[in-house]
């Protein structure tokens, strides 16, 4: 029985330091301010490398290196659809549809505001 | 600066946003009924929008377009299911063509009611949309195009969410 305790307290520790790295991993890939629009984006629409690169002024090997960042962290996969490779977000539906409706809400947020610039100038 | 909440449900795919405006339900109403209003603050910065057609009427059919900074236009349109002036309006919208015709592969409609009542001396304005699929939602954000947009903490914690 002491044996299994021991074995049940190694295992556990194993899975805590597995999980402080896919942290640290996460939180390494979310501290650049490119590799997070580049998720945004993902969340938005799946997408493949050469696209995501004409957003960015920078070459397409660095656009390239920060999915690959991203991909070690988790946070997106490369998923063969047809001819082309889409970089696609991790997360479930709950987390998209989450997300999305986040990025709905800014849109009408955005509405209120430029309803409200109206209607402050009275006309 | 308007008061604003929203209320997201992730379940049924709702988002309710609350604005409190300062002006009557008469001048919010004229925002919707106006296609001249309508396109001043309907597509984002850089995205004007422009109404073709505005049949403000059940039944009754609005057709839009959004200008990209590249000079691309993305059709859509709105039916009108119930208007009741000036104070409720259901709108079904979609994606389609210039004619207003329903795109085949593009996502299903989806519904939008728009409530406008008097709260002392300011309206306010209650926008509830249903999403039937994800899908749907995520070309509306597409379309949208919120261009350089921030990545909110709601979404990092999306992203960080097991679910």
């Amino acid at each position: 029985m002491c044996n299994q305790m021991v074995v049940d307290m190694a295992a556990g520790a194993d899975v805590d330091a597995e999980m402080a790295i896919r942290i640290d991993r996460i939180f390494q890939a979310l501290a650049d301010a490119t590799r997070r629009d580049i998720v945004r984006r993902v969340i938005e629409r799946e997408q493949n490398v050469t696209d995501l690169a004409e957003r960015y002024a920078m070459s397409f090997a660095a656009v390239q290196k920060h999915v690959a960042v991203l991909q070690r962290s988790g946070l997106v996969v490369k998923q063969r659809h047809g001819r082309e490779q889409l970089v696609r977000p991790v997360v479930g539906t709950i987390g998209r549809a989450r997300a999305l409706l986040a990025e709905y809400e800014a849109l009408w947020r955005g509405r209120i505001d430029r309803i409200d610039a109206i209607l402050t100038e009275g006309n | 600066m308007a008061f604003i909440e929203s209320i997201k449900d992730l379940e049924a795919l709702t988002l309710t946003v609350y604005a409190e405006l300062a002006a009557t339900p008469e001048r919010v109403w004229r925002l919707w009924e106006d296609p001249r209003q309508l396109e001043r603050w309907w597509g984002p910065p850089g995205y004007p929008a422009t109404f073709s057609r505005h049949d403000f009427a059940v039944p009754g059919r609005s057709i839009y377009y959004m200008t990209s900074p590249e000079g691309e236009r993305h059709y859509g349109w709105w039916n009108y299911r119930s208007i009741a002036a000036p104070h409720a309006l259901e709108i079904e919208d979609g994606f389609g063509d210039a004619e207003g015709n329903v795109a085949p592969d593009m996502p299903e409609p989806g519904v939008f009611t728009v409530a406008i009542e008097p709260i002392g001396d300011v309206t306010r304005m209650t926008i509830t949309s249903r999403f039937t699929r994800l899908e749907h939602l995520e070309e509306l954000v597409a379309m949208g195009q919120v261009e350089g947009m921030t990545l909110a903490m709601g979404q990092i914690d999306a992203i960080l969410a097991e679910d």
